[in-house]
């Protein structure tokens, strides 16, 4: 191909000439070019190398079925690959670079797999490596080596640079595509006093207009109507999926300069009432020797270069056709002084154009050339379709036009499979009982008057022109066969499917055409068979004696093209994503130095590091200080909820197995609630502030899961309790102060309470004043310590927590994190998020004790099932180390056998060195529990990182079983 | 991309919403046996067409709804407070 541009005429801008480079080479195209028209017009004629072979591929088409010209565009961080170049407009300072070529388009090492092709036919992956000797690894290794040999385009490595947003917008028509049948539907609605939204995926409206001599005049006062009557009209807009309650899916083009950092693509969800779908029709290749070589085209797409670019894709042109558009496109390469040979598949045809020479009758039988085109091997076809060479014509452009096929993806995307139709040759979208409606070429109405007329008709609700055959009715051709010659017919050229490997694939079993599909990757390319499905369909019907319409159609599923991931996040990336939850006592914490972790989406402190320490040794001296003196910690993460009502202590009571009717008042409790199948869900304690009010604290993790099922027991089952939920988890921040001297601290801040022994047992809670703040006040532990907890409104608890620690430090005291808060309460062997996996039953984890039997409660029935009671169940023991000096690893195996099967006896679930009794200990869920285990040893298996240590099994209370400490 | 009509809130896209099991089923009595228990939290029937369904409008009013959805199509026909008292007042305005 040795393109070149026209002198006058297209939709380019002459007067401003924008620079580009493709492989590093500098050109010149102008605005209103594509990147592929700026290509075409500089005489660049090799773009890319296929995906398997390397065969070089030039451009082939105008739109976005393109297969050959797959560009990668922008570099570094802004690397955008497969953009196809038909679509992607021309700016000033380009960077556009070929894909899948080394070291140059000219000359691909790659090349030699064409030669290799006999061992690269459809399913050699799985043929090739089934089995493979060295299994999976030999495969991951083998796999390697041929992704990098066949592919597309590499992204970027690098974070995306830039911006997308989401938009949501309503109307009562969407009109999509804005062509004569989409332009015409707009302004069809819109008079009839509607509200549209039109959107057209290219940069420029008015679709097939552009493509005929004049048509851009034509479309301009369309257009124009459309403004003045308030059509939302939406350029570089891709409807790319139709959804559910008739939602539409949009992404809008906003920018292509990367450099300027605004929104680079906007998704919009829109909701129309009405759907008008004028996606117009893809002319068809057809499948006959060496089809991708450079200079081979859809007819129809060098039409819309000559007229919408000013730009000859060739010097000397064939057009080989199968249908009457054609014609047109030979008389359009005649005005523009190309010289030109029509050679018609059949004895009829309209009058030939002025200047073009009609050949009635022939068919390319395979083209000829180097790398690219140099001329095409003609021929007739006789009785059983073979062809018959005749003659060989010289030419550097082959324009084919195997006939159209609607663009019927929207539709499908509803469900509705589409409908061969044997008038044009092609399928016709399926009838669907939704608001949507096909129109224009995407109906099967192809001439232009009757392109219009459709559009108006549908847009009113009418039936408009149907499909009709014309005066000289289309060849159904799909496929140039040859006796005695081994051709390579490409269909989809994109992934290098041939017409061979339909048909090997038809012959090993792939009759489906869902099957076929997969197997030989046709139509799963960029394209999805935009250009490619109709001809292997075809092929595999002919191949297995079944019509088209028997053989069916593989599902158009969205997106209908490609779109990037960023755009689909929208702002929905980073913090947007996945927002933090701060505590009120986030910067306090913050400000002490606190080396913050993640809990859900909680910041919480991990723990207090002190001159460089390393968290072992921060969070050992946590512990001791806890131990030994007063710890402070920040624990507003616990979910809050307030119970209150008349039947607030019975809600209670059902919800947990344990009973809570009778706990007095100004006393708080511990209790544990199980799912309806009897699985532990949750624990926490309940605090009585009065008659009707108690207050619920939830682990961090439930706090909302808790709420929602409390609320879903008190909506859906049991109704006429008077019980009244409010989280106030966010409204409310905590402070456990604990180790031997809290009261000490808390003493000195609060005055109006008593602390003692005598007036504040374990379990009370009291209301109190700290700071001038309103605080309750609950001696409750989880360390294992004598411990208070106070809760204070969350804008008070700076304050609360400054006085509390200017108390504390001088005492000794320290501020601890959710290391020590966890190696604490392992020490005391009480449960937490690892115990409570699901999975565990109250007497898994040595509970069983507090479920009541004076009353139902919530899993009771279920926790009473033969497989509840299996002893065989994983159940909480505690485990240490036979020798004290080695250390313990979370989530290592456990078995007594050396030679572990399956996995194992048991796992660990936490770990902590503990201070207190000087070697490391764990909490761990094994078969059979402490009634099977107890004092013996087991092997922890840690493959990856310690290896085997023997541990000895033991109560998980390692620590002050009897609890003397906590309750002092 | 369903829209759900919250009796309280009014049409709400349903990503305000959370999905919340199968409403045709009657949990028995706490005190009911472990195969009655058994019905009622494993045995689901998985109709196609209409199906009545518990959503929460988590981050709307926080009802529990009764949603009637098409499993098939996912339409979405009629919406009412699961809790009777609710219900019961809305129909008295109605």
């Amino acid at each position: 191909m040795s393109g070149y541009r026209l002198d006058d005429g297209g939709l380019i801008n002459r007067d401003n000439p924008l620079t580009f480079t493709f492989d590093g080479k500098e050109y010149t195209g102008f605005e209103g070019d594509s990147l592929a028209s700026a290509l075409i017009a500089n005489g660049v004629d090799v773009v890319g190398r296929g995906f398997k072979y390397h065969r070089p591929r030039g451009v082939m088409s105008a739109g976005v079925e393109e297969g050959g010209a797959l560009l990668t565009v922008g570099g570094g961080r802004f690397r955008e690959p497969n953009t196809k170049a038909p679509v992607q407009p021309l700016f000033g300072g380009l960077v556009a670079t070929a894909q899948n070529a080394w070291p140059s388009v000219q000359m691909d090492v790659g090349r030699i797999n064409d030669v290799m092709k006999r061992f690269l036919a459809a399913g050699f992956y799985y043929k090739t490596f089934f089995g493979v000797r060295g299994g999976t690894k030999d495969w991951m290794l083998f796999e390697k080596i041929i992704r990098k040999a066949a592919g597309m385009g590499r992204a970027s490595r690098e974070p995306d640079p830039d911006s997308y947003e989401t938009a949501h917008a309503a109307c009562d028509v969407l009109v999509v595509g804005s062509g004569p049948a989409g332009l015409a539907a707009a302004k069809a609605a819109s008079d009839a006093g509607k509200d549209v939204i039109l959107a057209e995926q290219d940069f420029v409206l008015g679709g097939s207009y552009l493509s005929r001599p004049g048509g851009i005049d034509e479309a301009v006062g369309a257009i124009d109507a459309l403004r003045i009557a308030g059509v939302t009209i939406m350029p570089r807009t891709c409807v790319f999926g139709l959804y559910d309650s008739g939602v539409a899916g949009l992404i809008e083009q906003v920018s292509d300069d990367p450099g300027l950092h605004g929104v680079r693509q906007r998704t919009w969800i829109v909701r129309p009432r009405e759907i008008v779908l004028a996606t117009g029709a893809i002319e068809q290749p057809l499948a006959f020797g060496n089809n991708d070589r450079p200079g081979v085209m859809q007819a129809g797409a060098v039409r819309t270069y000559l007229n919408r670019y000013a730009v000859a894709p060739g010097k000397r042109a064939v057009v080989a056709t199968t249908n009457d558009s054609a014609y047109a496109v030979a008389a359009d390469l005649v005005a523009a002084g190309v010289g030109v040979t029509l050679i018609d598949a059949r004895e009829i045809g309209p009058d030939a154009p002025d200047g073009v020479k009609v050949m009635r009758g022939m068919v390319p039988i395979r083209t000829k050339g180097n790398y690219v085109l140099k001329g095409v091997e003609i021929g007739t076809l006789d009785d059983e379709g073979y062809a018959a060479a005749h003659d060989t014509l010289d030419c550097d452009l082959l324009a084919v036009s195997g006939g159209w096929t609607p663009a019927v993806h929207l539709t499908s995307h509803r469900g509705p499979k589409p409908v061969w139709n044997d008038t044009i040759h092609g399928f016709l979208a399926g009838t669907t009982n939704e608001a949507i409606r096909t129109c224009g070429a995407a109906a099967g109405v192809y001439d232009h008057d009757g392109c219009i007329a459709s559009g108006e008709a549908v847009a009113q609700g009418e039936a408009g022109p149907q499909p009709e055959e014309g005066a000289n009715p289309a060849m159904p051709l799909y496929e140039v066969k040859s006796r005695g010659k081994k051709l390579k017919c490409f269909i989809d050229p994109q992934h290098d499917v041939t017409t061979d490997d339909v048909r090997l694939a038809e012959r090993e079993g792939f009759v489906s055409i869902e099957h076929n599909k997969r197997y030989t990757t046709l139509g799963m390319a960029t394209d999805q068979g935009k250009v490619g499905n109709v001809i292997g369909i075809a092929i595999m019907a002919d191949a297995s004696g079944r019509t088209i319409s028997e053989t069916g159609t593989t599902t158009f599923r969205p997106p209908y093209s490609p779109i990037s991931i960023g755009a689909l996040a929208g702002r929905g990336t980073y913090m947007h994503f996945r927002p933090v939850r701060r505590t009120p006592l986030h910067d306090w914490n913050l400000a002490q130095g606190a080396v913050m972790t993640d809990a859900g989406l909680w910041k919480r402190p991990w723990y207090f590091p002190t001159d460089g320490e390393s968290m072992d040794d921060a969070y050992i001296r946590e512990m001791k200080a806890v131990r030994s003196t007063v710890g402070l910690c920040d624990v507003s993460t616990l979910g809050k909820i307030m119970v209150q009502g008349p039947d607030a202590g019975e809600f209670l009571n059902r919800v947990y197995v344990n009973g809570f009717g009778k706990l007095a008042i100004g006393k708080a409790r511990y209790g544990v609630m199980l799912r309806d199948d009897g699985i532990v869900y949750d624990d926490g304690t309940v605090w009585r502030m009065s008659e009707t009010d108690f207050l619920m604290t939830t682990t961090t993790a439930n706090a909302a899961g808790v709420m929602a099922k409390l609320e879903e027991f008190l909506q859906t089952r049991w109704p006429d309790l008077k019980v009244q939920l409010t989280s106030v988890s966010d409204q409310w921040a905590g402070i456990a102060v604990a180790g031997p001297k809290c009261r000490e601290v808390l003493q000195a801040v609060t005055t109006e309470c008593d602390l003692s022994d005598e007036a504040f047992p374990f379990m009370g809670i009291r209301e109190a004043r700290i700071a001038e703040a309103d605080v309750w006040i609950a001696r409750i532990s989880f360390s294992g310590e004598r411990a208070f907890e106070v809760y204070v409104r969350g804008g008070s608890a700076n304050a609360v927590m400054d006085a509390l620690w200017d108390t504390a430090r001088p005492i000794g005291g320290v501020l601890y994190g959710t290391e020590a808060l966890g190696a604490l309460r392992i020490e005391k062997g009480h449960v937490a998020g690892s115990e409570l996996d699901g999975r565990t039953s109250l007497d898994d984890l040595g509970l069983g004790g507090m479920a009541s039997s004076k009353k139902a409660f919530i899993g009771k029935a279920m926790s009473e099932r033969e497989g509840m009671r299996d002893p065989d169940r994983l159940q909480l023991v505690g485990i240490a180390p036979v020798d004290s000096d080695k250390r313990l690893r979370a989530g290592a195996l456990l078995d007594s056998r050396s030679d572990m099967v399956d996995q194992g006896e048991g796992f660990i679930t936490a770990v902590t060195d503990s201070p207190d009794l000087g070697h490391w200990i764990g909490l761990a869920l094994v078969k059979g529990g402490l009634k099977r285990w107890e004092g013996k040893e087991m092997i922890s298996f840690d493959p990856a990182r310690d290896g085997n240590t023997a541990v000895r099994v033991m109560s998980p209370h390692f620590f002050d079983p009897k609890g003397e400490r906590m309750h002092g | 991309m369903i829209r759900i009509t919250c009796p309280f809130c009014g049409e709400r896209d349903h990503s305000e919403f959370s999905y919340g099991g199968d409403a045709t089923v009657e949990y028995p009595a706490l005190d009911a046996s472990v195969g009655e228990w058994n019905e009622a939290v494993y045995k689901r029937s998985n109709p196609r067409g209409p199906h009545k369904e518990y959503w929460h409008h988590l981050n709307g009013c926080r009802s529990w709804l009764i949603v009637e959805r098409d499993t098939l199509t996912h339409e979405v026909g009629k919406v009412e407070f699961a809790h009777p008292g609710l219900r019961a007042a809305v129909e008295k305005t109605a």
